[in-house]
């Protein structure tokens, strides 16, 4: 029993028993929070997030991060509904595969800072986050970007399969991908050991910069389909619509059982952790609290449930 | 002399681009090399400089705080309510404010040392309790700082912009002697190896346990100068500084990895980070331009400083950077 509480199975179930004990102490209060309607509601809000987290998870087992979220999400976002809102059905068919190019070259950009140039990638993805926000003011002009969503792109947002959010479908289609990827040929078992010891891998013959690239280019994208997404919620793309999911995000991948110096976590985990996050900024708003108590709660939660985690692992080094 | 020049190097040659820049800022600005726009700039700089070096602390140490934004604004709207009053007050102000930013350090470190989780998700929490409480203090800017005491701060003193004076006082008084004592060394020891320096008797805990609490004093005067630049409170200025005090660092020749680096580094650092932004103001770009431009600066600052790897002829060194 011991050993289970502390392998990574349990720490990627933590976050989907702390969901579940949140639900239940809330419903208590708010009986409507267990209607089909809200919960079902919520998963379509946390696919914005969640999506966004399994590409983070990626660089995060790297022992890397990437703080270029917001606006390879916005960039990304830009693209789509500058080129669906034309009109044109070509250019509105290409929208998408465009936002997704964009967020893998991103990815290209900053893999090429860490794997080659090996700066911090914390402030190398900085950095290319203020360069692709001067990109995108100099584009706009600093106006609200132009044009719109397209009808794929909201039905992918907003609408619903079998009463089961499309979002959501995407978000568990992108993680089944993503696992898959992993599994094979040794790339997830590669990204784990670089995060554990780069040296090492590279000795034992792996091509590390291939790695870092291509985890960082998976990131990119998974940003920029989250971008693709919330625009088609919106109905367009605005200034700055990245910035309120950039450290959620980290915040979801750690609470998934993922260390944040790398090498150790799991993909399904995140998911537990957005999950986790999602539905506690929602209760905080059905319970009407105001944002600076919001902001306080959300910081004492996040702090109470890595204690815990760390507390049950005490023994094995953090 | 020359061997001074050679184990500062990194400090050095920031600050030959620090000259160069604000050389060049002095040159295109409209009013010439004046006191009045000297002051101007002082006082933007000692702004991000004092976030920083909050920064610097907690980087020194292995750690990374993404929590300095926070404090500050904390400290900020704090400020705002106790610096309005007479003179007796405004000094208890003063202390309470800085001992404020303390607090919310010691708080990060005693999660970080004795919960044993790792900095950057630590302070990304306790950031933003910091945000929620000083949006509970003020949900919309304002309160005001007594005019007289904040334009003794942010004025000069016989042609000397005040916040020069307090950046070499800061240097002079308190960094030079820190690092010659005890407790700068372990810290400088900690940031190259714990293991090492636990082995050789260092109180790791309670020197990294300093080191953050440090930076919540440095954070704290960072909130405070704000203020007195400012003359209200706003719990909004939270996400730019902290991101901007991890870029100055770097470009201040401070290693994230830890253990290397110097407060002087992290002040000169800041001054080129916000002498770019000054000189971009007033090149005459492009408005729409000048965040692109900027955002290019920076890479290219930070990628230079990786140009040493060209030397590098052994491919396994690359990994031990």
């Amino acid at each position: 029993m011991a050993a289970f509480l502390r392998s990574s199975r349990f720490d990627a179930l933590f976050p989907f028993l702390m969901t579940a004990a949140m639900i239940v102490a809330s419903a208590a209060f708010y009986p409507d929070i267990l209607s089909a309607n809200y919960l079902l509601q919520q998963l379509q809000i946390a696919s914005f997030l969640g999506v966004i987290a399994l590409g983070a998870t990626l660089v995060i087992l790297l022992g890397h991060i990437d703080l270029s979220v917001p606006w390879t999400l916005g960039g990304a976002a830009i693209v789509c509904t500058a080129l669906a809102g034309t009109g044109h059905p070509i250019l509105s068919a290409i929208a998408i595969p465009a936002a997704l190019l964009f967020g893998a070259l991103v990815g290209v950009i900053n893999g090429f800072g860490v794997a080659v140039f090996r700066i911090p990638s914390m402030v190398w993805t900085l950095a290319v986050n203020s360069i692709l926000l001067g990109v995108a003011v100099l584009n706009t002009g600093g106006f609200n970007p132009r044009g719109e969503a397209s009808s794929l792109m909201s039905a992918l947002a907003t609408g619903s399969l079998l009463g089961v959010p499309a979002g959501f479908l995407l978000w568990m289609g992108l993680l089944a991908v993503l696992l898959w990827l992993l599994r094979r040929g040794g790339f997830g078992a590669y990204l784990s050991a670089v995060g554990c010891n780069e040296k090492a891998t590279y000795l034992s013959g792996v091509n590390t910069s291939r790695v870092v690239f291509g985890a960082f280019m998976l990131a990119g994208m998974c940003s920029a389909l989250g971008g693709v997404l919330l625009a088609g919620y919106a109905n367009q793309a605005y200034q700055s619509m990245g910035d309120p999911y950039l450290l959620p995000t980290i915040a979801a991948v750690v609470i998934g059982g993922t260390s944040i110096l790398g090498g150790r976590g799991t993909l399904i985990g995140t998911v537990g952790g957005v999950l986790f996050i999602t539905l506690l900024s929602s209760i905080l708003s059905v319970m009407q609290i105001g944002e600076a108590w919001r902001n306080i709660v959300f910081g004492t939660i996040i702090i109470s449930m890595l204690l815990v985690q760390t507390l049950k692992s005490k023994g094995t080094p953090a | 002399m020359l061997e001074l020049f050679r184990a500062n190097r990194r400090e050095c040659s920031a600050a030959v681009v620090l000259a160069l820049l604000l050389g060049a800022y002095l040159y295109t600005h409209p009013r010439g090399a004046s006191t009045y726009v000297l002051t101007i700039w002082a006082n933007q700089c000692l702004i991000l400089a004092l976030a920083a070096m909050a920064q610097f602390f907690v980087v020194l140490v292995r750690g990374i705080d993404l929590s300095v934004g926070a404090i500050m604004a904390l400290t900020n709207t704090f400020a705002s309510y106790v610096l309005g009053g007479t003179a007796l007050g405004i000094a208890a102000g003063s202390v309470a404010v800085i001992a404020l930013g303390t607090l919310c350090g010691l708080v990060n470190g005693l999660i970080v040392v004795y919960g044993r989780i790792q900095p950057i998700i630590v302070t990304l929490a306790t950031g933003s309790i910091f945000v929620g409480i000083a949006l509970l203090l003020r949900p919309t800017p304002g309160g005001s700082i007594n005019y007289d005491f904040a334009d003794a701060m942010t004025l000069d003193v016989a042609g000397i912009p005040t916040a020069v004076l307090i950046g070499v006082a800061l240097v002079v008084v308190f960094w030079l002697p820190l690092r010659r004592t005890g407790l700068g060394r372990a810290m400088y020891a900690i940031g190259s190896s714990e293991q090492a320096a636990f082995q050789s008797g260092i109180a790791v805990n309670r020197v990294r346990l300093c080191a953050f609490a440090l930076g919540g004093t440095f954070a704290g005067l960072a909130g405070s100068y704000f203020s007195h630049v400012t003359t209200t409170g706003d719990a909004g200025i939270a996400p730019n500084f902290t991101l901007n005090s991890i870029a100055a660092v770097v470009l201040g020749g401070v290693a994230l990895r830890g253990g290397v680096g110097t407060l002087i580094g992290a002040l000169i650092g800041a001054c080129i980070l916000k002498t770019i932004s000054s000189l971009m103001f007033f090149s005459g770009l492009p408005p729409l331009a000048q965040p692109f431009i900027e955002g290019m600066v920076l890479a290219g600052a930070i990628a230079i400083g990786s140009l040493g790897l060209l030397r590098v002829s052994d491919r396994l060194l690359v990994f031990s950077r």
